[in-house]
């Protein structure tokens, strides 16, 4: 038997319920949402650390807090919800299957979809480090789970690869618990996590940062991990001879990069960017199928939480647009494209009859620029520049574009970011 | 007394563990490490070869071709995933044209099945992501990708469903000749029994030794491997090889029989057969051999790599006879490729040798040699909704990248090999097998261990003895 919906949401994670809650809020009366943990909230619930939203709710919140406040806010509405409740399949013409233990196998069909299905942690095998396979390697966000969710710690004398901000996390969390950290090692002359983090989670508990060092052998047999070995690297990131330190461990800690999770969205045939491993999307953040949108990691991955809820709010103020008929479907009017340090930008494309004011992109470069100057241009016409003060990849910027200037440019707009002398 | 005990439950001691529990014995099996399959049988490139590779005239050509159709004929019987995607031998060069020409002069004279010479532009058309540096190639349909895991806990699910006995964690230490037959000494107790198969895979050399004069050496050969991403799978149809050379089949490239791809494996020897580590030069001779026969292959898709020893010996065939001074011990040593294509002809003629050698085999009237499993990513929507509503365990959904149900997760818990950790998990059921290698399900997985054994959460083992997940607890009375 089939069920039918206005608006299906799939994820009940940050992105899930603010996308949910803006819906709702203009006018949208019909809405489910599937998530697939026994809670929403989805990674916001092991984040216990605080430093989420100071950009939206102008004050420092927990994780569970910062969930815990659209929670709240969403049971202020008719909100349908479906916890512990697994989408199998999703189809371009919006039918969901989905299944869990209490409604058994789900047939839905909803006239919009909104797709949050967040992203996964890169594991060992994705970076092919060399040595034994013991037990003891495990991904920062599990071995997270298991201290702040379950109570359990993984190590007692860890080794973190990676510095993004949740081995950054870990390190101090992992302190705090009575470990050892021995040594955040990155492969990169720069760390990809925020500054903050770097100074809160390592500096300020004595813990070494390796910068361009990688592992390169791990010891511990078929039992637990017992040894790393570190080396530095040069340029092309190969290990130099000769430069190599020994850590006796009983953890590794995999902090590498995290993938947007678009299995559903391959599936239903939806177009993926190669640069993100995310969905290709709209000014509206609307996919390629029509009425389908997408909003926070599933697109491309985030450091802050606060933007996640800002982009997810636009998917599902679009949602609901296009439910009321407020919409202009069909091609782009332009697609954008990157050049220089600029490694991607989302949205990808736009369409000017959905740009009120102006367009925000979001993007990412792909080094560290202590001073820099981003260019939009259409062709040769350079539309707008942009002077900007210390770019990191680990941090995600943005620039906003006036329509009246987008409207000069023909089909495609290049953004470009380059390091710059002086401002 | 028992009347045999199998020393080993890989794919070799599991196959003749449940052959023997076709005849009224006392069959037991000892295992050295906490689950079946763990050795070589887990980690090698999952290939049910055709037969044109070995020498005709010799036991392993026959063992092999009459293998391969066991192989497919008992998977399907026990229900163990298998598909006959025939394999492919690449020439780039004029040696190696004469080289698929000499293999399938072999394989004729072998006996293998449909063997067909193709010329390059047969072969691009067929598979159009093979290198354009191709000159031909040999087609053998008869080649199958298998789940080795799953075919040897089959197997040896089939032994203990007949009555067989099955001691894990029972490493055999020493061995007595006794009055009537021999005293095996283990860590669990001491066994007697009548008659004995060494199927103790790289180190069957030195359970030989602890009772007959050296016969054998096994030199571990370790093969290092890259596994990529199902978005990889469809790269090619068939199982790719290149030209034979003096260390083996070479690198392969191969969908898996879960749709995955599999790229490997180098040759290199080691000192100890359980040594199975990779190694960055390994990997990269692996991507850059691969690289010959599909270039397009994207490593940042791969989600492990792993390592295998063979059980490489100084004899060129495999050792399959009662071993010197010893009647009624029988040796299954040097099982190299193509072991796992041949596991059921071997098993067969171990028991032929146990039969010779004074046991008597009359048949059991109760025997069974079927299994069926309960795949819930596998069925219809129709079946899918109907399983739910019976047992509604497997509406949850545990491993969200192979999508496995808890209800698959606990059944095999309460299998008749019931694993102990979550790597035993995941051979039974692949919980954890996908893109994220059980960095989500994990956790959860761990969970239902505990639960349905009745253990704490801190004794569930990721795989072998001493592979701790977790070392304490933070709070409560447990707290270190």
């Amino acid at each position: 038997m089939t069920e039918y919906h206005e608006l299906i949401v799939v994820g009940g994670g940050p992105a899930g319920l603010a996308a949910a809650c803006e819906a709702w809020e203009k006018g949208v009366r019909d809405i489910l949402i599937l998530e697939r943990d026994k809670e929403l909230g989805g990674i916001l619930n092991q984040c216990i650390h605080n430093g989420f939203g100071l950009t939206y709710f102008k004050e420092e919140l927990t994780g569970p807090e910062y969930a815990g406040r659209f929670v709240k806010m969403l049971y202020s509405t008719d909100v349908k919800v479906k916890t512990d409740t697994m989408v199998l399949n999703i189809t371009p013409d919006k039918e969901i299957h989905a299944v869990n233990t209490f409604d058994g196998y789900l047939v839905l069909r909803a006239k919009s979809i909104i797709l949050t299905m967040g992203c996964r942690e890169r594991t060992r095998g994705a970076i092919g480090i060399p040595g034994d396979r013991p037990a003891g390697v495990l991904t920062a966000g599990a071995a997270q789970r298991y201290l702040n969710i379950e109570g359990y710690l993984v190590g007692k004398r860890v080794v973190i690869l990676g510095s993004g901000d949740i081995g950054l996390i870990m390190a101090r969390r992992m302190t705090l618990e009575g470990a050892k950290v021995l040594a955040v090692v990155e492969l990169m002359p720069y760390s990809n996590g925020l500054n903050r983090n770097i100074v809160q989670c390592l500096e300020d508990f004595d813990i070494p940062l390796y910068l361009a060092h990688t592992i390169t052998d791990i010891e511990g047999g078929d039992g637990r991990v017992s040894k790393v070995r570190v080396a530095q690297v040069d340029e092309n990131r190969m290990p130099m001879p000769g430069t190599e330190m020994e850590f006796d461990c009983d953890t590794v800690l995999l902090s590498v990069g995290l993938i947007p999770e678009n299995e559903l969205s391959k599936n239903a045939g939806l177009e993926l960017d190669r640069r993100t491993n995310g969905l290709v999307v709209y000014e509206n953040m609307e996919t390629s199928a029509e009425g389908i949108f997408a909003c926070g990691n599933v697109v491309h991955v985030h450091d802050l939480v606060d933007f996640v809820t800002a982009e997810s709010q636009a998917a599902g103020r679009s949602a609901a647009a296009y439910l009321a008929g407020n919409h202009a479907a069909g091609k782009a009017d332009l697609e954008v494209k990157t050049a220089g340090h600029v490694t991607y930008t989302v949205p990808q494309k736009l369409r000017l009859a959905n740009v009120e004011q102006s367009a925000k992109l979001f993007f990412r470069v792909n080094q560290v620029m202590p001073k820099a100057i981003v260019t939009v241009r259409s062709g040769e016409e350079t539309l707008a520049t942009f002077r900007r003060e210390h770019m990191a990849p680990g941090e995600m910027a943005t620039v906003t574009i006036p329509r009246v200037l987008l409207e000069k440019a023909n089909g495609t707009i290049t953004v470009t970011a380059e390091p710059a002398e002086e401002i | 007394m028992v009347d045999v005990t199998v020393i080993g439950c890989g794919v070799i001691g599991a196959a003749t563990a449940a052959m023997l529990a076709k005849y009224d014995l006392s069959v037991m099996v000892l295992e050295a490490q906490n689950d079946v399959a763990t050795g070589t049988t887990k980690a090698n490139s999952a290939i049910i070869h055709a037969g044109y590779d070995p020498e005709p005239e010799t036991q392993m050509a026959r063992l092999n071709v009459e293998g391969n159709r066991l192989c497919k004929e008992w998977a399907k019987q026990l229900d163990v995933p298998c598909k006959e995607i025939g394999s492919l031998v690449l020439a780039f060069d004029e040696a190696d044209l004469a080289m698929i020409n000499e293999l399938y002069r072999r394989g004729v004279a072998n006996g293998v099945p449909e063997l067909k010479l193709l010329s390059a532009e047969e072969l691009l058309a067929m598979e159009p992501k093979l290198s354009h540096e191709v000159k031909g190639a040999l087609l053998a349909p008869s080649a199958a990708v298998i789940s080795p895991w799953d075919f040897c806990l089959a197997l040896a699910e089939t032994a203990v469903k007949n009555g067989a006995q099955l001691k894990r964690s029972a490493p055999v230490t020493a061995i007595e000749k006794i009055e009537g037959g021999y005293r095996l000494h283990t860590p669990q107790g001491v066994v007697e029994s009548r008659m004995v198969v060494n199927a103790a895979g790289v180190f069957a050399d030195k359970v030989h030794d602890m009772i007959a004069p050296h016969a054998f050496t096994t030199h571990p050969s370790r093969g290092e491997y890259y596994l990529m991403d199902k978005s990889q799978g469809a790269l090619v149809d068939h199982v790719v090889f290149q030209c034979p050379n003096k260390d083996g089949k070479g690198v392969l490239v191969s969908p898996t029989v879960h749709g995955n791809l599999i790229v490997g494996p180098n040759a290199e020897p080691v000192a100890e057969g359980d040594d199975v580590a990779v190694t960055a030069d390994g990997l990269a001779f692996v991507r850059r051999q691969a690289a010959k026969s599909v270039p397009e292959i994207n490593y940042r898709d791969s989600i492990r790599n792993f390592a295998g020893v063979r059980a490489v010996t100084d004899q060129p065939d495999f050792v399959i006879a009662e071993a010197e001074g010893a009647p009624g011990f029988i040796d299954l040593g040097g099982i190299k490729s193509p072991g796992l294509s041949s596991a059921p002809a071997i098993a067969l003629q171990a028991v032929e040798l146990l039969g010779k050698a004074g046991l008597t085999l009359k048949e059991k009237e109760n025997y069974v040699f079927e299994r069926r499993e309960t795949r819930f990513k596998e069925l219809s929507s129709d079946e899918k909704a109907k399983l739910v509503e019976k047992s509604p365990a497997y509406g949850r959904v545990i491993c969200r990248c192979e999508t496995i149900t808890e209800g698959e997760i606990i059944a095999a818990l309460h299998s008749p090999i019931p694993p102990v950790s979550v790597d035993g998990v995941k051979r039974r059921c692949n919980a954890g097998m996908g893109r994220c290698q059980g960095g989500f399900c994990g956790p959860r997985v761990q969970e239902i261990i505990a639960r349905e054994l009745g253990v704490p959460q801190t004794e569930v083992l990721q795989d072998k003895a001493g592979s701790r997940i977790l070392l304490c607890k933070t709070k409560g009375e447990d707290a270190q």
